[in-house]
């Protein structure tokens, strides 16, 4: 009997019976005798849960099981708490067995929960609408880039090259199927230069495209970036991948952005390995008919009870087809959920304290490192829970000794930016006690003497 | 059912957090660049596990009930996957720890690439795409390198008329004219239109096989041939792929390029509308313009392979959805080549007894042995002034879940129905049982079914106002941007 499938043989006659035939495979006359597979799929044999539990169990431990380890390492994908609840809640499997909410009437649940995660983004971000969220930060910039270029109908796009190498590696692929043109600003002490900006610009550009903090947890001058950008007549569009900062940081809308695109994994979702994580994306009230992907909005039923739907769905792919504003159309609903959920259980209070937490945890990494000889900032300017330090050796060997205290380092920046050949990226969280932070400078003092 | 936001009472709070045990600084963060009080709700855990789990019980899903949402495949998830997707190994991995620390991830990867690639009968696969609808850019992004490589310049796309919405949205979004293939009478592609419109400067022909109706496209390999004799490229949707696991294989249809959706055929959760996965494999001339990084293996060591000059990038930071992805490996490995085969014996096998016990009652527009789903018609309902969305809403009054309804776009008031192989037979009776007696109040009580449902959390909803006067968010009264 395999698994999961649920009738028996017997069962398996009848039903063949009742339609008429003698076999299984007269069920699959109808396929050209040339392309059946007339083998066995060359795979391994089954596996009985105890089996492959154990299988599993040895391969996520074989070498894998960084769980044990203090880590410094966030760059995109960043290690927070996650209370009980989140994964408790979303493992409901009324939610995670459900799709998407096509039949309102008995989808009330996830409904609702979007239209408190499209609430709970746009009081993040300070903005006026936000969809039901993006693959991912990455996507979600490159879908935000798109958008800007169908808004103002202008086709290139200004990239400051503080923000995530590979987003900006996902803007250049988006770009190249939509035909705009990018072009990259450099940086100045850490932070995007504003008067590169400025000269870089022209009457083409669509957007600007600024991550806040940034790759190296700098902290933008978004306000002044945003008189740049404006006074050439292009829009602002702010990606922010580390959303705990918004519990410090004045917000995106605060700050005149038109767009904000980000990834929300900090927001109660594990790292795994890199995914699945979730993208958001906000916008200003009158982008409302150019954003991709789902919208929730709330309604009434026939008795007046409130109630909620996808709505605008004239823009997508199902209703438009090829005229539709993306091809968007699974997106990461049950990340959202969790998102929706760490956000309620943190709370006004407990969400600035978070923040709080984690650029304090971060000041003292920083500290305590560049007491050490050797350890030089890279940047002088102000930054969230991460910053870069440069080593007096290779930062990829000072990983690799690391690794023997059961310490996961922070970055090596040369594979991403050669001119810090020795830039290590470092980041803190409220993960990260004091005695993991003096264990690790311990530990470096030991490589640097 | 209140917002979360309108639970709040002031100096409540849901989650407690470590004192901070390092000394506090000043932040030297400008005053111009901080915010004030952030406008979040202040509820207690209990509100919080309360409010979600009150939600959660206004919500259908494949736990809950029959779920034949045709075209989705919403077949049972495994326990045990999600049990191995949560081992702490797993959940806690960074993508850019040590690469020595990576080994179980990364050989998971590389397996998983090497299986779907055995299963497809294709020679290489990306595991970065998010979902089908990437998917589907991404090989079309491979299409445009692999010509422009070759100095071809190809500007269209051939959609059947029977294609999911997808596909023709991300032809375009890809920068391609979208041409329609009309269907023939038997449902599949009207071979005298391909023929026409096969072009030497069509670029690529998406395919979808066992097609949205769910029927085996008659004339395959010559489809094949046409479009290869033009020079152009066979891409298949995979979303079907549930109905020839071990049955038959897109590679071996001709297809060069081929996207899957794990979330349907690999049991993977839907999640409520995601996350999904959706890897694409190519044959051997493509392979040099997937997505980088490609996980590769030199002897026991599993290392990304970054260095590949023809790929077309990136679509997604690291390397994919790896929970969902560790959750079709699992199904992989629980199943094994005879127990993936079974799985699409018995998932046409129950679509076709539904779809006898069904036809009569209901106008079956295309009456042949089906694969892993079929499509009905309302059309004989709609005599009676009922629509196909008034069956839908009336299912739901006998527990089911609605299958998917006015798709495909060529059937008339379509019901696409896929019941998946995770259903026993006494559940497929059951909902026959529902489906005559709908028909039957269509007859007699058309106004029953037109109040339906009844019996769910709230009626339906006022599409109209909520599309006219959009409310996507909640507002606090004092509601100011910071």
């Amino acid at each position: 009997m395999v698994r999961y499938v649920v009738n028996t043989d017997k069962e398996r006659r009848e039903m063949m019976d009742s339609i008429g035939i003698e076999s299984i495979g007269d069920l699959f006359r109808d396929i050209d005798e040339r392309i059946l597979l007339r083998r066995p799929l060359r795979l391994r044999h089954s596996l009985s849960e105890q089996e492959l539990m154990d299988e599993l169990r040895g391969i996520s431990r074989k070498k894998a099981d960084a769980n044990g380890y203090a880590r410094f390492l966030g760059a995109g994908a960043y290690d927070h708490f996650i209370p009980s609840i989140v994964p408790h809640l979303t493992g409901r499997s009324e939610f995670y067995t459900s799709y998407t909410p096509y039949q309102p009437e008995i989808s009330q649940g996830i409904l609702q929960a979007i239209y408190e995660f499209q609430s709970f983004i746009c009081q993040l971000t300070g903005m006026d609408i936000a969809n039901a969220s993006m693959y991912d930060g990455a996507s979600a910039l490159a879908e935000a880039a798109v958008m800007a270029s169908n808004v103002t109908r202008r086709r290139e796009v200004v990239v400051s090259s503080t923000i995530h190498p590979e987003y900006r590696e996902v803007i250049r692929t988006y770009a190249e199927a939509h035909g705009l043109e990018v072009k990259e600003v450099g940086f100045d002490d850490g932070a995007t230069s504003a008067s590169e900006l400025a000269r870089g610009m022209s009457e083409r550009t669509a957007a600007v495209l600024v991550q806040n903090p940034n790759f190296f947890g700098i902290v933008e001058d978004l306000c002044e970036i945003e008189r740049v950008v404006h006074g050439r007549g292009a829009l602002l569009v702010a990606c922010v991948v580390e959303p705990t900062s918004l519990g410090l940081l004045k917000s995106p809308g605060g700050c005149g952005a038109d767009i904000v695109a980000g990834e929300g994994q900090s927001l109660g979702n594990a790292i795994n390995f890199g995914g699945p994580h979730l993208g958001f994306l906000a916008a200003r009230q009158s982008f409302l008919q150019k954003m991709p992907g789902r919208l929730v909005g709330m309604t009434a039923d026939t008795k007046g009870r409130r109630c909620f739907v996808m709505t605008l769905q004239a823009r997508e792919q199902h209703v438009r087809r090829e005229k539709a504003t993306s091809n968007v159309c699974t997106n990461q609903a049950l990340n959202a959920l969790a998102a929706t959920i760490f956000l309620a259980a943190l709370g006004k209070g407990g969400f600035t304290r978070l923040s709080n937490l984690n650029a304090q945890k971060a000041r003292y990494l920083r500290s305590r490192i560049l007491e050490l000889d050797g350890f030089e900032p890279a940047f002088s300017r102000p930054f969230y829970n991460e910053f870069v330090v440069e080593c007096p050796a290779d930062p990829a060997m000072i990983n690799k000794r690391l690794e023997g205290d059961r310490i996961i380092g922070g970055l090596p920046l040369r594979s991403h930016y050669c001119r810090f050949e020795r830039g290590w990226l470092l980041c803190a969280t409220e993960r990260n006690s004091r005695a993991e932070i003096d264990h690790l400078v311990e530990a470096l003092r030991g490589i640097s003497g | 059912m209140k917002l979360i936001f309108e639970l709040s009472v002031q100096g409540r709070e849901g989650a407690s957090l470590p004192e901070l045990d390092v000394p506090e600084l000043k932040l030297d963060i400008p005053a111009s660049q901080l915010r004030g009080e952030v406008p979040l709700p202040e509820v207690s855990e209990v509100d919080v596990v309360r409010h979600y789990t009150a939600l959660s019980r206004m919500n259908f899903g494949v736990d809950t009930g029959f779920y034949p949402l045709g075209s989705c495949t919403m077949k049972y998830n495994p326990k045990v996957n999600e049990a191995i997707a949560g081992l702490p190994g797993f959940t806690s991995a960074h993508p850019y720890q040590p690469e020595g620390l990576s080994q179980g991830c990364l050989q998971i990867l590389n397996e998983l690439s090497a299986d779907l690639a055995e299963i497809t009968g294709m020679d290489a696969f990306t595991l970065q795409p998010a979902a089908g609808a990437q998917g589907e850019l991404v090989g079309l992004m491979m299409a445009k390198a692999y010509f422009r490589k070759r100095g071809e310049r190809r500007t269209k796309v051939l959609v059947p008329d029977s294609a999911h919405g997808t596909n023709p949205a991300s032809a375009a979004v890809c920068g391609y004219e979208v041409v329609e293939l009309p269907s023939d009478s038997r449902g599949c592609v009207d071979m005298s239109a391909l023929r026409e419109k096969a072009t030497d400067d069509v670029a690529v022909l998406m395919l979808t096989n066992p097609n949205t109706l769910g029927l085996f496209e008659e004339n395959m390999i010559e489809i094949s041939e046409i479009i290869h004799d033009e020079g152009g490229l066979m891409y298949c949707d995979g979303a079907n792929m549930n109905a020839i696991l071990g049955i038959a294989r897109p590679g071996d249809m001709g297809f060069d390029i081929t996207h899957l959706n794990l979330h349907k055929t690999f049991s993977t959760p839907h999640g409520g509308g995601g996350p999904g996965s959706g890897p694409v494999g190519v044959k051997a001339p493509l392979a040099p313009f997937l997505p980088k990084p490609m996980i590769e293996r030199d002897g026991g060591r599993y290392f990304l392979n970054y260095d590949r000059p023809d790929s077309i990038g990136r679509v997604k930071a690291f390397y994919g959805n790896f929970a969902v992805l560790v959750k079709a490996y699992a199904y992989i490995r629980a199943l094994g080549p005879d127990g993936l085969r079974e799985v699409a014996e018995n998932a046409v096998l129950n679509a076709n007894y539904l779809m006898r016990k069904l036809k009569g009652a209901y106008e079956l527009p295309y009456d042949r042995t089906c694969k892993h789903e079929f499509v009905l018609s309302g059309s004989k309902q709609l005599a009676h002034g009922v629509h196909t969305m008034d069956i839908a809403k009336r299912l739901m009054d006998f527990g089911f879940h609605p299958p998917t309804i006015y798709f495909p776009l060529i059937v008339k008031e379509a019901l696409m129905i896929e019941p998946t192989e995770t259903e026993g037979k006494e559940t497929l009776d059951a909902f026959a049982d529902a489906m005559l007696r709908i028909a039957e109040e269509a007859v007699k009580d058309p106004d029953l079914l037109k109040a339906a449902p009844q019996a769910s959390p709230v009626t339906r909803p006022d599409a109209l106002t909520a599309a006219r006067r959009p409310n996507l968010r909640w507002r606090a009264a004092d509601d100011v941007p910071q």
